[in-house]
């Protein structure tokens, strides 16, 4: 591992003060010599295995600003501080309640020692688990630009059909970002050039032509809070995770879904999915296809069928298509049937 | 046996400097102008320099002095002399190295030591009461054979604790799902199950 200088900022503005000193505005984060750390899961491990070298690490777990740890319900919404652990969020009795495919989605997450160490901020953020990412003797477009992708020919199982470019094609593998992307969370960041709202749709980039940019975030921004709009029939919602054994991997394919019913006729469906793609995908031809009609299961194989219409898949990945067109159907008919 | 112990490599460690300046500024308020035209500007921190690191390790004041890199768990093993937190796959996967921080379980191999200044960690030596009676937990996994070789044991016994603790160990489902991040080579599952439903009723309430 690379040297680093180890520093806690006492507030936000402090932290801002020091990345922007040692960063650049062509900085991407992830490549900066300056970065951020809150629970570590993710860049401790990538700082392991030499994917990740940063210099000096700016410690956000003593920021003062009492917001960055607190969940607040409110009229709008909910509010989850950045550095709110994923655990503390998954059992949040309000969360649980209103927002069930938020909990469903922490909880189904990671293992119970991550969940209490990772941030919710950190957890969007998390980097691919693309086997050629994390080993450095393999070519990479996203860790190293312009080298090659050693997945386009190599053992793309776990790889995107969704979102992918011929530069990459590393899967997203996050779950709390599927069921943000599907309410419409907002995500609010400080940084030197001051607070701004990205709407959670924008925070990620498909990889195109530079996967190496990730998200849409400066090298000296700091995520202080994701909020989530009050959307009352979100109590009809759930997380769907399918992986290769029952807890404790990553999806294999995965479906957020929210579902505003009337009777058994669909007024509005959020729909998003993990596992597949190479960032959060929302799936905006699949909630379209359902606008109006009875949800039974022709409707919902229609829905699956429109979700991964453009899917395109790879020698050993194919499987993905079949498997998050079901997923998605079984995702939605058990929405359909919850009690809310 | 190891000892709680100052490491310190330089004699005068930044941080011992700064508590000094701190506390001679409180005892003579009539300089107070004077320290703080002197205590402000900390020494920029450098590449290499070891950090002087204070844990409370099972109620134990250590203070460590670590190279940044060094994660809780080599702290702990290599220079607390506490082996009994095991190293499996070192990248988070496996569960091994689970210990409690400030009373919950985390993972000390994805951890920087130097991010858990001034915590309480708890390790699999700091369980058993000091006459030597085993933690309830402990001794559930002796009555169950919830182990064959042990090597994931300290990690499983910490990881059970905290589950215990947070109320995730209500049904056999639960323990299973909630300690899916420990894992058995020797699958030794479904008595690691019974040891944690017997710890979990002994200890309610306690």
């Amino acid at each position: 591992m690379r040297p680093f200088v180890y520093e806690q900022p006492a507030d936000i503005s402090a932290a801002v003060a020091i990345a922007s000193r040692f960063t650049t505005n062509d900085d991407q984060p992830t490549r900066a010599n300056a970065q951020f750390i809150a629970g570590g899961t993710n860049l401790a491990d990538y700082m392991k295995l030499g994917v990740a070298e940063p210099n000096r690490l700016l410690d956000l777990n003593r920021l003062k600003e009492s917001g960055l740890r607190q969940i607040r319900v409110t009229d709008d919404g909910i509010r989850f501080g950045a550095l709110v652990r994923m655990g503390e969020a998954a059992d949040h009795a309000e969360v649980k309640r209103r927002y069930p495919v938020i909990a469903d989605s922490l909880r189904l997450a990671a293992s119970g020692q991550i969940r209490n160490m990772a941030s919710l901020a950190g957890n969007i953020l998390q980097r691919t688990r693309c086997e050629y990412f994390r080993e450095t003797s393999w070519q990479c477009n996203k860790r190293v630009p312009g080298s090659g992708c050693a997945a386009m020919e190599g053992f793309n199982r776990q790889h995107a059909v969704l979102g992918g470019s011929d530069a990459c094609i590393a899967t997203y593998h996050g779950d709390f970002a599927q069921a943000l992307i599907a309410l419409d969370a907002v995500v609010h960041a400080e940084g030197s050039r001051g607070a701004r709202s990205i709407p959670f749709a924008k925070l990620h980039r498909q990889p195109g032509d530079t996967p190496h940019i990730e998200t849409d975030l400066a090298a000296d921004e700091i995520i202080t809070a994701i909020a989530v709009p009050a959307v009352p029939w979100a109590r009809r919602s759930l997380y769907l995770k399918i992986r290769d054994r029952e807890s404790y991997a990553f999806a294999l394919a995965s479906a957020a879904v929210a579902l505003d019913l009337d009777g058994e006729t669909v007024r509005e469906a959020r729909i998003a999915l993990g596992g597949v793609a190479t960032v959060p995908w929302r799936a905006g031809a699949a909630e379209q296809s359902l606008q109006g009609k009875k949800l039974d299961e022709t409707s919902a194989e229609a829905a699956a069928d429109a979700a991964f219409a453009q899917a395109q898949p790879r020698q050993h990945n194919a499987f993905k298509i079949e498997l998050g067109k079901r997923t998605l159907v079984r995702a939605l008919l058990e929405t359909r049937d919850m009690k809310a | 046996m190891s000892q709680p112990s100052a490491l310190s490599t330089n004699g005068l460690s930044r941080r011992k400097f700064m508590a000094g300046t701190v506390s001679a500024a409180a005892a003579a308020p009539l300089l107070a102008s004077r320290a703080e035209a002197a205590t402000p500007v900390a020494a920029e921190p450098k590449l290499r320099q070891p950090v002087v690191t204070s844990l409370r390790i099972n109620e134990q004041p250590y203070e460590l002095s670590l190279d940044t890199r060094t994660s809780l768990l080599d702290a702990l093993r290599d220079h607390a002399g506490l082996t009994g937190t095991k190293k499996g796959c070192d990248h988070g996967q496996c569960g091994a190295c689970t210990v409690l921080v400030d009373g919950k379980r985390v993972l000390s191999c994805l951890s920087f030591a130097v991010m858990n200044e001034g915590k309480d960690i708890t390790t699999v030596e700091g369980l058993a009461s000091s006459d030597g009676k085993l933690h309830p937990m402990q001794q559930a996994f002796i009555d169950h054979d919830a182990f064959q070789c042990g090597y994931c044991t300290p990690g499983q016994i910490l990881s059970a604790i905290g589950c215990v603790n947070e109320g995730h160990a209500e049904s056999e489902n639960d323990i299973r799902e909630y300690m899916s991040g420990n894992i058995c080579r020797c699958a030794a599952y479904p008595n690691i199950v019974a040891a944690i439903l017997q710890a979990r009723d002994e200890t309610k309430g306690a």
